[in-house]
């Protein structure tokens, strides 16, 4: 028996079925929709909240400001401890000069500042040492050392550490992260579900309706899976419809919020994502429509198609 | 060819047997009518060769092979090779008289070329190749139940079972549908017809078995509607 005659018929009678359900199809492919989307979103949600996270670590930094009034050498020794601990891996020096230029760049629209301090006259910044860590985690060992030596030696020269403001901000929201994932994925897992069990049962309408046809198919001696490869057909048909519409209706979404999520999250462009990640929703997306779908019809064949 | 071997049939715990201690050989090429009121186990002896049902005792014999030993497989070929034919007919109302003659060739794995070799000669032979695209409802029921023959034998089964074939027909037609299931036998294929309809058991003339309370009470090779 020819095998490729019988897949194409029984992919025809798969499409038969499928219009010939139209309405209740539609309920199957419109849950299906929804839980998709809701897939694409975890992976959207999940990226930004991920480049927002990588943004502020990045940032993170124990920030050594010295006096005005401390020397090179000073400087000099505290830089040396620092690069000889373990945790460190690169500290940068800002001289007062650099110091007095980066503030002037950020306060170069407001007037009160700039003409405060042209007042002063001489420059009231104290030179800076950016110290970054191996790892985020070690800043905290940075910053207990720094107040260590602070009062001592070179120390004296220290006016104050910066550290604490970032890494509060970096917990928070690792925590904010992985509520989200967790919530996120119940919701995905409580669609997934849902869709299950409406897809199960368009199938078991649509079986209902073809029992004409699965009687005398079963009379005229069909194999078993000529008669349930229908049914997955339409299944699967339902997740490749959903899908296609969830990827259709992504495209003028991100598109629309691009620029935005770029002002909101910083370096993050939820179209650049998309676009650029195109094939990781394709897969993503297919894989879980046409999973769910011919999962659930795999089921409900099972259950209610008796041969 | 077809051999009940002291077969009985009991459907549900102290229920009477629907067929009782049957014994019954049917050799290739024969036209056997099956009689007897309704429930005296008719139908029953056509599903167990069917493999529709298992008897509660005894065996079913297609060929040399016992039915209920059969594996998924070979029940498939079992099937391919049993025509079958019911009182109601079974068209999918859906389907023009084309498409369902089509639909038992298409599921048998049959090329399109054949198929369309093959339905318009099988309709010549139930005398309705005029009616190739018409639907079910725009036939009459003898009609209706040619077609349904037509879909019966267009596999070229070993044997055709006839289900009260005649059962819904007025007598003319049951009369044309009578003369066609010996059209088929003659070209060879096995006939085997339940019916209580005494005119056309009479008209066919060939073997008759008659059933009472799921026995066998009479066997005979050319008989006659008696009970």
């Amino acid at each position: 028996m020819n095998l490729w005659l019988n897949i194409k018929r029984v992919a025809r009678y798969g499409l038969v079925g499928f219009i010939r359900n139209g309405f209740v199809s539609l309920a199957a492919i419109l849950i299906m929709t929804i839980t998709l989307f809701v897939v694409a979103l975890l992976l959207i949600a999940g990226a930004a909240l991920s480049s927002v996270l990588a943004t502020l670590t990045d940032q993170v930094d124990v920030t050594v400001y010295f006096t005005p009034a401390a020397t090179m050498d000073q400087i000099n020794q505290i830089q040396q401890q620092l690069s000889a601990l373990p945790q460190v891996a690169t500290t940068t020096y800002i001289s007062r000069d650099q110091a007095l230029a980066a503030f002037q760049a950020r306060h170069a629209g407001d007037q009160l500042t700039m003409q405060a301090l042209q007042e002063l006259g001489d420059n009231p910044l104290g030179a800076a040492l950016e110290v970054r860590a191996k790892d985020t985690s070690q800043y905290a060992t940075i910053a207990k050392y720094l107040e260590n030596v602070q009062g001592a030696g070179p120390g004296t020269a220290i006016d104050t550490v910066n550290y604490q403001q970032n890494q509060a901000a970096i917990s928070r929201l690792s925590n904010i992260i992985n509520t989200s994932r967790a919530l996120g994925l119940a919701i995905a897992l409580f669609l997934a579900v849902s869709t299950l069990l409406i897809t199960f049962n368009t199938i078991r309408l649509a079986i209902y309706t073809a029992r004409d046809e699965i009687g005398i198919m079963n009379v005229v001696g069909a194999g078993r899976w000529y008669v349930r490869g229908p049914f997955i057909v339409a299944g699967v048909l339902y997740g490749l419809i959903s899908g296609l519409v969830v990827l259709i209706v992504l495209y003028p979404l991100t598109l629309s919020f691009g620029a935005g999520s770029q002002a909101f999250f910083g370096t993050f462009n939820v179209f650049t994502y998309f676009t650029a990640n195109f094939l990781l929703f394709f897969f993503t997306i297919f894989a879980c429509g046409i999973g769910l779908g011919a999962l659930s019809s795999y089921l409900a064949v099972r259950r209610y198609l008796k041969m | 060819m077809i051999y009940y071997d002291n077969v009985t049939k009991i459907y549900y715990d102290g229920a009477p047997p629907a067929v009782s201690d049957v014994t019954l050989n049917i050799e290739p090429g024969e036209f056997v009518s099956i009689v007897g009121h309704s429930g005296a186990g008719k139908t029953t002896l056509l599903k167990m060769l069917f493999a529709e049902i298992s008897p509660t005792q005894g065996a079913v014999f297609f060929g040399e092979r016992e039915i209920q030993t059969l594996s998924g497989k070979e029940l498939l070929q079992l099937r391919r090779a049993i025509g079958t034919v019911f009182q109601d007919f079974r068209l999918l109302p859906t389907k023009n008289v084309y498409e369902n003659i089509a639909f038992a060739l298409e599921v048998a794995g049959k090329s399109d070329e054949d198929i369309q070799a093959d339905v318009p000669h099988v309709l010549d032979l139930v005398g309705l190749a005029e009616k190739i695209w018409s639907f079910p409802h725009e036939l009459s029921g003898g009609e209706q139940q040619r077609v349904a023959i037509a879909r019966a034998i267009v596999g070229q089964p070993d044997v055709l079972l006839a289900d009260e074939p005649t059962g819904n027909l007025d007598p003319i037609n049951a009369h044309d549908v009578v003369e066609i299931l010996k059209r088929i036998n003659d070209l060879g294929t096995t006939v085997l017809l339940t019916t209580h309809n005494k005119s056309v058991v009479d008209s066919v003339g060939r073997r008759v078995v008659t059933m009472d309370q799921g026995r066998v009470v009479r066997d005979e090779a050319q008989g006659k509607y008696v009970l």
